[in-house]
């Protein structure tokens, strides 16, 4: 029925095993110590379901689908932003022009205009906001408020939206297809989260960056990026046209990007003295708690590809 | 009839509006009473309060929760005055000062001995966009004469920049819905008034939107 490239297939099945001996360690681990309080990590894992649910059924459905999916994740992640910063009371008319952006955006990824798409929001709305600020005339206050709204705009919906065009690009490897480049990149990024956190659990002694995350080591750091870098390798060619040396190349970018990402949506929460953007996605926190790394892996592993393949 | 018509009117635009389109950051939803006879008292600052409010409420319930709300602006010309009846369902107030008490509470009293939920703002207006104003005693006159109500304190923040007074353009933010744990009872209006302005206080300090 669906026409689904059979790499990108195959992986999406693993991930689907993955989360179900996931789940099923996470039962048997609540049944040997009932006393322990495991509602925190089921609620997790829970979570881990719905999302990799629907974001496979939206890959599958259709281009379009997939396109509109990434369009409300950055809608969704883009409020979060400008609802956890102190956006002055006169900007939320300049705020509504800043959601504008978001279908026009990815209007352009639909059509797959690729010049527009890169300058869209770094030029056009680069300069419409602060005009639109202008206008409402507030000056107490202004260079705080367009400095937050531009940094918003860029990482939820100018990083954020390179996974979308991903689909759009001609394919290279008709094993993986264009949905196995996204599959590539957001399986990569969210494997190195959870490679650095374990890592870092079980031989994390000296702290990386003990003023912005106390719980973040460099054996956390380095265990991850050496695992995602060896994971890259083997599976680019499976689901990308990166050949094995330049999937581990992709891998190294990712693992060190992914973790910048992180630590730097780490330290909007510090600023602000809160713990989690949002209660979005339960046992996660927020959108912006999960993409967190995605803002940075995004742009940064499609213009590797876009430079070397396209 | 007006029933399934406030259920559909939530199903179709309110529950997908407060749910999609803002995104609620609860805490407490414990605290919420199950079934009434309850009093539900908060902070107001936009219209989208009400209906945000009456979303955490599963839609069995919904006919339940009754909003008090001022008759002068409610129940100004016919075609407000049904809306506010049949998709809402509101208990109209009358804010002119001339009645007196118990005729004034006449309404609230009938529900809640029909066991609904009551919703009230205390400070009786919107008013400027997140700034809390002077505090009404109208709930503690009501729950007075009846010992079988207790009253919830609820802190919301983030719909007054959503859709604040005398603004008609809707901007989507993240809204904050801090539910307390029911209040102490209070010999007097004054006691009362002080006390609710002091758990608004904390559970506003548990707001991930708001900046002091």
């Amino acid at each position: 029925m669906f026409d689904i490239p059979i790499n990108a297939f195959y992986t999406m099945m693993a991930v689907l095993v993955l989360l179900s001996v996931a789940s099923a360690v996470q039962g048997l681990m609540a049944n040997k110590n009932p006393l322990k309080d495991y509602s925190e990590l089921s609620l997790r894992i829970q979570s881990w379901w719905w999302m990799i649910i629907i974001l496979f059924v939206c890959l599958v459905v259709s281009q379009g689908t997939a396109i509109a999916l990434f369009g409300f994740i950055s809608f969704l992640a883009l409020k979060e932003f400008f609802s956890i910063v102190a956006i002055r009371q006169s900007d939320r008319r300049v705020v509504f022009w800043a959601y504008v952006a978001i279908p026009v955006q990815y209007y352009w990824v639909s059509i797959g205009w690729y010049g527009m798409f890169l300058i869209f929001i770094p030029i056009y709305i680069f300069l419409l906001l602060p005009m639109r600020m202008v206008l409402i005339g507030e000056t107490k206050g202004f260079i705080r408020s367009a400095g937050i709204m531009h940094w918003a705009v860029m990482l939820t919906v100018f990083c954020l939206s390179h996974i979308a065009y991903l689909l759009v690009l001609p394919v290279k490897n008709s094993d993986g297809g264009s949905i196995g480049l996204v599959i590539f990149l957001i399986l990569m990024t969210q494997l190195n989260d959870v490679a650095q956190y374990i890592w870092g659990k079980t031989f994390g002694r000296h702290k990386i960056l003990p003023k912005v995350s106390p719980n973040k080591t460099w054996e956390g750091f380095i265990g991850g990026v050496v695992t995602i870098t060896i994971t890259a390798a083997v599976i680019a060619p499976l689901l990308t046209p990166l050949s094995n040396v330049m999937g581990l190349f992709a891998g190294l970018i990712i693992g060190l990007s992914g973790f910048i990402g992180d630590v730097v949506i780490s330290s909007i929460k510090r600023d602000l003295a809160i713990k989690d953007s949002g209660s979005l996605i339960p046992g996660h926190g927020g959108i912006l708690d999960r993409f967190d790394s995605l803002t940075f892996t995004a742009p940064l592993f499609f213009h590797y590809l876009y430079y070397f393949y396209y | 009839m007006s029933r399934l018509l406030k259920i559909l009117f939530f199903v179709i635009f309110v529950k997908p509006l407060v749910f999609v389109i803002l995104g609620l950051n609860i805490r407490g939803r414990n605290f919420l009473p199950s079934q009434g006879p309850a009093i539900l008292v908060a902070n107001h600052n936009s219209h989208l309060d009400t209906l945000v409010l009456m979303s955490l409420f599963p839609l069995s319930q919904l006919h339940k929760v009754r909003p008090v709300a001022a008759a002068d602006y409610f129940m100004a010309n016919r075609y407000i005055r049904w809306f506010s009846t049949h998709c809402i369902g509101i208990i109209p107030l009358e804010r002119t000062g001339k009645t007196s008490k118990q005729q004034l509470f006449a309404a609230c009293h009938h529900a809640l001995d029909n066991q609904d939920i009551l919703i009230i703002f205390p400070e009786g207006t919107r008013g400027d966009p997140e700034e809390l104003a002077r505090l009404k005693k109208g709930v503690f006159h009501i729950i007075n004469d009846r010992a079988d109500t207790d009253v919830t304190p609820i802190a919301m923040h983030g719909l007054g920049r959503s859709l604040p007074r005398g603004e008609a353009l809707f901007v989507p933010f993240n809204c904050d819905v801090i539910i307390g744990p029911e209040l102490d009872k209070t010999d007097s209006a004054t006691q009362f008034v002080e006390l609710l302005l002091c758990q608004f206080k904390q559970l506003q300090a548990c707001c991930l939107t708001r900046h002091d």
